[in-house]
């Protein structure tokens, strides 16, 4: 396989992958983000306390983590034909990425809002503040920078992911990595398509780094 | 203006009734308009779920809270989230915090517009009264400022300024100079001083330091064990005989010179602390007067405090001027007074054994 015959093959493949990966993530952390908030403001000791509440969504998350990716990607066949109408293509993997990945995004959530100094709230509660404040003033805009970092840590799983939608059925690198290197022994197509993805991962940490400095420096004494 | 009756506070650890740790138990405080008062305490006294229960941080087991004329506890409901009603008794309460509690992710401007967002006010009227507070504490250079970047008194100084946004008429504060070194906790202290006498605000400061309590407090209350164990103005606890708190406040030491003297303590409070009494007594009795230990302050031109003197010779010799000091409307109490001659010989016998 030449190069010439390689690059269209590559240049959709990322475009698909990136396609699926990015979608993905924003349905993610729309998803994920309420419900890490939930977890936290329900536990024992939170502002919303209520036990189960917080112990059916940490039920449901701590399946949706255990379950294997590819399994996830068939149980969810029916699903994903009712939202999309298909199951096949890079924008019906979208349904699986994104559910796959919401309840790994939810406890990166948990954990970055769990670490807001309780005198925070507080704080702000001694001022009046309301429920709604105190998410938005206080626990969000301090666990940002964490938040971020977790949320490039979720995309850069989701491209894991996403090769593994490849296989069944989706578009993207992984399918072409399948379809070329794998089943016409094109070995370097396979190194290609790997150089490729370790490229998006790093570029994707760079910039997820890059904001989380961003995010820290004003916080960080001068 | 603050006032609470049988506050009552137990914690519940565990499911099982068996552990529970009563942190307030039954307090009666009452605050006047206008005053300083400081609740003082060891560790775990329960200070801190005091101050806490006043704005409802912590909801009292038992007994009512009223501020202002407010009676918070009856706005609190049963619900664990505050209601409209207690937010909005809330914003009329500021507090301030031992660590300061500023949010970083956010400028000093903006910290001090926390309070005033909430309360609904325009971006222009938060930034005019956020620029009237920086001046009153004396940030104005640091409004675009990360607090990362002050330090701790600067750090306290925006949170005073924040607690102050929303106009409040009663200040709370939760060991607000405790983290901080002992010139920066005066000039905190002075700041705090200066805000309670220019906005006539009420401020009930909590504090296991003495050193607070005697520079800016009015009135004080000694807290042990979940209860209030003294109570009342500076000098009516110095007119109080045996108040600990007033010990404590003006703590004096120091042994007398040897055998053959008496140490008394003197307490100054009230009228007759205007007057040189010490100077007086040597002068008409035309004794010798050895100033062991005092604590003393100036306080509105009258001297508070205590003294421990030195008079020479036993306590029956010291009938007399111990007698005028009384008279001078002191308190005297009597530390040790040299032992009768028949005593000295026998302890000097048993010490040659």
């Amino acid at each position: 396989m030449t190069w010439s015959e390689m690059q269209p093959l590559l240049t959709q493949g990322t475009l698909d992958t990136l396609y699926m990966v990015l979608w993905s993530a924003l349905v993610t952390v729309v998803g994920g983000l309420p419900l890490g908030v939930l977890l936290v403001l329900t536990d024992k000791g939170g502002l919303l306390q209520n036990t189960a509440v917080n112990k059916v969504v940490g039920v449901i998350v701590n399946i949706g983590r255990s379950l294997p990716f590819i399994i996830l990607l068939i149980a969810l066949i029916p699903f994903t034909t009712f939202v999309v109408g298909t199951f096949i293509g890079p924008t019906a993997m979208i349904v699986p990425l994104a559910i796959g990945a919401i309840p790994f995004f939810a406890r990166l959530v948990e954990t970055a809002i769990r670490e807001v100094d309780h005198g925070l709230v507080e704080a702000v509660q001694s001022m009046g503040g309301s429920l709604p404040t105190i998410v938005r003033k206080v626990l969000l805009p301090q666990a940002l920078p964490s938040i971020v970092s977790g949320t490039t840590t979720t995309v850069i799983a989701l491209i894991g992911y996403s090769a593994m939608a490849g296989a069944v059925g989706g578009e993207g690198l992984g399918s072409k990595a399948v379809t070329y290197g794998f089943q016409r022994f094109e070995n370097g197509f396979m190194i290609a398509t790997v150089v490729v993805l370790i490229l998006i991962v790093t570029v994707i940490q760079l910039i997820g780094d890059l904001a989380v400095r961003l995010l820290t420096r004003r916080t960080r004494t001068a | 203006m603050i006032t609470t009756t049988g506050l009552t506070k137990i914690y519940r650890s565990g499911r099982s009734r068996g552990h529970e740790i009563t942190a307030l138990d039954g307090v009666d405080l009452h605050v006047r308009e206008g005053e300083v008062f400081g609740v003082v305490g060891r560790s775990g006294a329960g200070k801190s779920s005091l101050i806490r229960c006043v704005n409802l941080l912590e909801r009292p087991t038992a007994g009512t809270v009223s501020v202002d004329g407010t009676d918070l506890t009856a706005l609190a409901g049963r619900g664990r989230r505050a209601g409209k009603d207690l937010r909005r008794a809330r914003s009329s309460i500021g507090m301030v915090f031992q660590h300061f509690n500023l949010l970083s992710s956010r400028t000093v401007q903006d910290n001090i517009e926390l309070p005033l967002e909430i309360l609904g006010h325009s971006g222009q009227e938060r930034s005019r009264r956020a620029l009237e507070l920086l001046d009153l504490v004396g940030l104005t250079d640091k409004a675009r400022v990360y607090p990362a970047q002050l330090s701790g008194g600067q750090k306290q100084r925006v949170g005073i300024a924040r607690a102050l946004a929303g106009k409040p008429k009663v200040l709370l504060s939760d060991e607000a100079t405790s983290a901080l070194d002992p010139e920066t906790t005066r000039s905190i202290l002075r700041l705090l001083r200066d805000i309670n006498q220019q906005l006539g605000l009420t401020v009930l400061l909590i504090t296991h330091e003495m050193e607070v309590v005697k520079t800016i407090c009015d009135s004080a209350a000694l807290m042990e064990r979940g209860r209030i164990t003294e109570s009342g103005t500076v000098g009516d606890l110095l007119a109080t005989p045996g108040s600990r708190l007033a010990r404590e406040l003006f703590p004096v030491d120091g042994a007398g010179n040897g055998p053959g003297g008496t140490v008394l303590d003197v307490t100054f409070h009230g009228d007759a602390a205007t007057q040189p009494v010490i100077s007086q007594l040597s002068r008409t009795y035309n004794i010798d007067i050895s100033i062991l230990g005092a604590a003393m302050d100036t306080v509105g031109g009258r001297q508070i405090g205590r003294m421990r003197i030195e008079l020479p010779g036993t306590f029956e010799e010291n009938v007399v001027p111990v007698g005028f000091l009384r008279e001078q409307g002191l308190q005297v109490e009597i530390v040790n007074a040299a032992p009768q001659v028949a005593e000295t010989v026998a302890l000097t016998k048993e010490g040659t054994k």
